[in-house]
């Protein structure tokens, strides 16, 4: 992992008093509401429907277990218990007071982290996957730049009052798992075929209202330019991309308004006056930040191991678990394992106490080198566990509601913190996720269903990314009541698509059945071992409307 | 202009007896000695006053009179606009702008060390704000992990 320097360190202390000065000066009536807003946004607190809000970032989502351990005491120190794993592999705390905030965050400059820049029209965390440097179909490692970016994207005087908000991700391995093509940015890094690190740029990806999948601006891109590019880019945006209306301010409405070639040649030339110059990275750059990266201590494992073997065959259980939640890894005898957040009705996707935390940040240390990850699908994930620990992690994953063999599956449902919580939402996410949670509740059927992803967003902003869900529902608002819009056939990763609308929207009571029937649909149309996703794809969305709207049909028929 | 700080060897001052009057919009009066007018009203006469730019202004159109020019300004009609930072990037750092780069409009304590760093050198903070109050957000924090105006290396070239 990075670990901070002097300058890491006074940045984050510094900007704790700075906050706090600014805190001090609102209460005291110095500073405006309006004022204080962008100052509170860019360090991640939110005013929510009965609460602050704080988003604490996790770049690129990983954690040490001291950091972890931090986030326990913060959770049950200033919240009531629990924190909430987002998407960008954030954590939120829900219930925070305003007068404490400047506490917790030098509580967690403590522990080299912040909550900088993790909401405002400014560059967001950086993400990637949260298998980055383990993964078995992995290229590059794309973490040393992963830091990097985010060291250079903290503060930049020029560009933290952009049109709208600016996420970023990277990612470098055969599957997709950082959903690049959703980001105002996504870079794809590669070997080139002398070995050395090449970057595609791929820009104006994003969802909310207006969903679209980003468009490649430069291909072969050698990394020592990524600083300079990326700043043409936003040099651009900050320029040009609309300021009048919030809905139309993402880069994405730039990039389509101008299309694709006249923004790339707009960047390009921008870009002309940047290269070969001091934003230049340079190899001892990167050196440094790559030897923060290095691969722990390995023990020499066999690939297969005996007792690990024998559970796997005597315990249907552990066998269901390890063929779903468990990853392969680059290392031989090791592999990389998904902690559920999503163990049913009982918690809300995401949601997380800090006892469990306390036990992630023991096993971590236990069965791995002291690392944790948090995935964009809100789960945990310990990325070096010995297979010959796998038994002994289930069974204290199963004690800790942390070990539900569901990872993939329709229940391990993405969503957003919705109605209960979010003042923009229009409808409530968390008891629709429970609703269908509860409805499904046998393992082996959601097991024989296969790979389905099911997303939530509570508004069209999008956060629980329903636009590229297998199953995405988003909740609406007709005339004051909660309604629930449902669209199929959506995918991330590099066979990334949006979903389509299958037709009019349901009642929040209406949700489960009409996720049967969906299931019912697919089940009865499935060719072999087929994808719900490459069913969709064969055989369209009609089978599945005749079905859910039989009624409709009749009407029209 | 009131309510005004400067950048100068040494530090950031008050400054009392600033000579410029700041001219919105030209029809109320534009007669007198050291106006900064509006873009638009300057290029149809160009002349020894200064000049403002908003933020729809493109900056490339002051170029041939960069040599001349007394003083450039930069407008932030709401502080949370962020275009003028980029424009004082490019008349800094690719156009060679070398006079007096002052911030008008929504200009606030908490945003002025960020245009410090893109190059600016004098602030008219906005007139109900005080301008001792908000000398104390020149400074801004210690480290800066990227590049500006006034540092061109990013922090990896300097750590």
């Amino acid at each position: 992992m990075y670990q901070y320097d002097d300058y890491d360190r006074a940045l984050v202390f510094e900007r704790v008093a700075q906050f706090r000065d600014q805190v001090e000066r609102f209460m005291a009536g110095e500073l405006s509401e309006e004022e204080f807003l962008p100052l509170r946004l860019q360090n991640g607190l939110y005013m929510q429907k009965h609460a602050y809000m704080l988003r604490v970032a996790i770049p690129y989502g990983t954690l040490s277990a001291g950091q972890m351990r931090t986030l326990a005491s913060i959770a049950s120190d200033y919240d009531r218990g629990y924190g909430h794993f987002t998407t960008r592999q954030n954590l939120q705390f829900n219930w925070i007071e305003l007068h404490e905030v400047p506490d917790i965050l030098e509580r967690l400059a403590q522990v080299n982290m912040h909550a900088i820049q993790t909401s405002g029209n400014c560059v967001r965390n950086i993400t990637t996957e949260a298998f980055a440097g383990v993964a078995a179909d992995e290229l590059i490692d794309p973490r040393p730049l992963a830091e990097i970016l985010r060291q250079w994207s903290t503060i930049n005087p020029e560009f933290l009052f952009l049109p709208r908000k600016f996420k970023i991700a990277i990612c470098s391995a055969k599957q997709d798992r950082a959903a690049i093509m959703m980001h105002d940015i996504g870079l794809y890094l590669y070997p080139g075929r002398d070995g050395q690190m090449l970057l595609r740029v791929i820009v104006g990806g994003g969802l909310g209202r207006t969903p679209i999948l980003g468009l490649q601006i430069r291909e072969g891109l050698p990394w020592q330019h990524l600083l300079s590019y990326v700043e043409a880019v936003l040099r651009v945006y900050n320029r040009h991309g609309r300021r009048d209306n919030k809905y139309k301010a993402r880069i994405k409405i730039l990039v389509k308004a101008l299309g694709i070639e006249a923004f790339a040649k707009e960047v390009e030339e921008e870009w002309q006056h940047l290269r070969d110059g001091p934003a230049q990275l340079t190899d001892a750059e990167y050196q440094r930040v790559a030897g923060a990266f290095v691969p722990p201590d390995y023990r020499t494992l066999a690939g297969t191991d005996l007792e690990f073997g024998t559970h796997l065959a005597d315990n249907p259980a552990f066998a269901r678990w390890v063929a779903r939640n468990v990853q392969p890894h680059k290392v031989s005898g090791y592999t990389s394992v998904v902690l559920s957040t999503k163990p049913g009705p009982a918690s809300p996707p995401g949601d997380v106490t800090g006892l469990q935390m306390l036990a992630v940040a023991d096993w971590s240390e236990r069965f791995g080198f002291g690392e944790i990850r948090i995935a964009h699908e809100q789960n945990i994930v310990l990325p070096d566990v010995p297979k010959s620990a796998l038994y002994a992690l289930w069974q204290l994953a199963q004690e800790q509601g942390l070990g539900a063999a569901n990872a993939g599956l329709l229940t391990d449902i993405i969503a957003c913190p919705g109605g209960d919580f979010c003042a923009l939402a229009n409808a409530k996410s968390i008891p629709i996720a429970q609703a269908i949670q509860a409805r499904f509740d046998d393992l082996d059927y959601l097991h024989d269903l296969g790979d389905i992803s099911l997303n939530i967003s509570g508004c069209m902003n999008a956060c629980g990314h329903h636009h590229i869900g297998n199953i995405g529902i988003l909740g609406v608002d007709k005339n004051g009541s909660e309604w629930y819009q449902i669209t199929l056939g959506g995918a991330q990763g590099k066979n990334s698509a949006l979903g389509k609308v299958i037709g009019p929207s349901f009642s929040a009571a209406e949700v489960p059945n009409v996720i049967e029937r969906i299931i019912g649909t697919f089940v009865r149309y499935r060719e072999a071992e087929e994808l719900f996703v490459d069913t969709v794809a064969r055989i369209g969305l009609e089978p599945f409307k005749e079905r859910v709207y039989p009624k409709a049909l009749e009407v029209s028929a | 202009m009131n309510n005004l700080l400067r950048m100068e060897a040494g530090g950031a001052r008050i400054v009392l007896d600033d000579p410029w009057t700041l001219i919105r919009a030209p029809e109320t009066g534009s007669s007198g000695e050291m106006l900064i007018l509006p873009l638009a009203h300057w290029l149809e006469s160009p002349s020894t006053h200064a000049v403002w730019l908003g933020p729809d202004d493109d900056v490339e159109s002051l170029l041939p009179w960069l040599a001349s020019l007394p003083l450039i300004a930069l407008d932030f009609p709401t502080f949370r606009d962020g275009r003028a930072y980029s424009q004082a990037y490019l008349l800094r750092s690719r156009f060679g702008w070398k006079g007096e780069l002052r911030a008008i409009g929504d200009v606030l304590r908490d945003q002025l060390s960020h245009m410090r760093q893109c190059g600016f050198d004098s602030f008219a903070v906005r007139e109900d704000k005080s301008a001792e109050d908000a000398l104390k957000g020149l400074a801004g924090m210690s480290v800066l992990y990227g590049r500006s105006v006034i540092e061109p290396r990013p922090l990896f070239r300097r750590r």
